[in-house]
């Protein structure tokens, strides 16, 4: 199953796809988490739970609109490249690799665009969760929080580094720059 | 018993998967086949092919839905040679 689909994402050329759509929604999660966390941290005297259970339907919600969105917009984009390429053959290609591919990559690019993010996510509340059963966490649980964000953008950076083979700590640097932006903004406008 | 022992096949086929890919996919479903294939005719969306199969003992069939399954197809067959081995046993 598992060579099947890299077999179909290799003659589709998906995976660049698949690679986009995980760096794009997953920096979308990670920088929403630390856009939750810092106006939380603002906010000042909010409860745990509370934090908790917001971040989480965020993610939720983030992962969900990522695997929906993905499925409808590439189950377009791959039924009409399989017309045309059907045009150009004169021939039913329903039953070859192409039309397989028409119907599982659209699967499988929306499960990688919506796992980006709620996997990105969960990592970063994970100090959230363990912070009344491990030390350093539950003193400063929302820090840890966003100590975690930064080096989930931060990794996202170096990934897309590799991808572009740029060095990798100038491209984490350069996410986290866009972090450092976002906190700062946050910190600006909020009102206190 | 008669044995296909090669076939030139002219296929049209979409650019992707590539001639390696193509190849190697049909030569998984023959078992013993050496496969030779030359691009005749490039379009902005197919390729023509000249493929050439030779093995010991081919079934045309295996061979055909193995180039459908990856979207090429048969356009017409322009050489064959078969052979028709005697069973064991039988001198003349």
């Amino acid at each position: 199953m598992i060579e099947q689909l890299i077999w179909l994402l290799n003659i589709t050329r998906s995976q660049v796809i698949a690679r986009r759509y995980f760096v794009v929604n997953g920096f979308d999660g990670a920088l929403t988490m630390l856009g939750l966390l810092v106006g939380f941290y603002v906010s000042e005297d909010v409860r745990l739970p509370v934090v908790i259970n917001a971040c989480l339907g965020v993610a939720i919600a983030l992962g969900m609109s990522g695997v929906s969105s993905a499925y409808i917009s590439e189950a377009a984009e791959k039924q009409r490249e399989l017309r045309e390429l059907e045009k150009a053959m004169v021939t039913d290609l329903g039953g070859s690799a192409h039309g397989q591919a028409a119907r599982l990559l659209p699967l499988f690019i929306a499960f990688v665009n919506g796992m980006a993010p709620l996997a990105i996510s969960l990592v970063i509340l994970l100090p959230l969760w363990l912070a009344p059963s491990i030390e350093p966490f539950s003193t400063f649980p929302l820090e840890s929080s966003f100590a975690m964000a930064l080096i989930m953008i931060f990794l996202l950076g170096v990934y897309l580094g590799q991808v572009s083979h740029t060095f990798w700590l100038w491209a984490g640097l350069q996410t986290l720059l866009v972090a450092a932006a976002t906190t700062a903004l946050i910190f600006t406008l909020s009102p206190g | 018993m008669v044995h296909i022992k090669r076939v030139v096949l002219d296929v049209l086929k979409p650019h992707n998967p590539n001639a390696l890919d193509f190849t190697t996919a049909i030569a998984e479903k023959v078992p013993g086949c050496r496969i030779k294939l030359t691009v005749t005719a490039m379009d902005e969306k197919t390729e023509t092919v000249l493929l050439i199969i030779e093995g010991e003992q081919m079934q045309f069939n295996v061979i055909s839905e193995a180039i459908g399954s990856l979207g090429g197809s048969i356009h017409s067959i322009d050489e064959v040679e078969v052979e028709n081995g005697l069973p064991e046993g039988e001198t003349t």
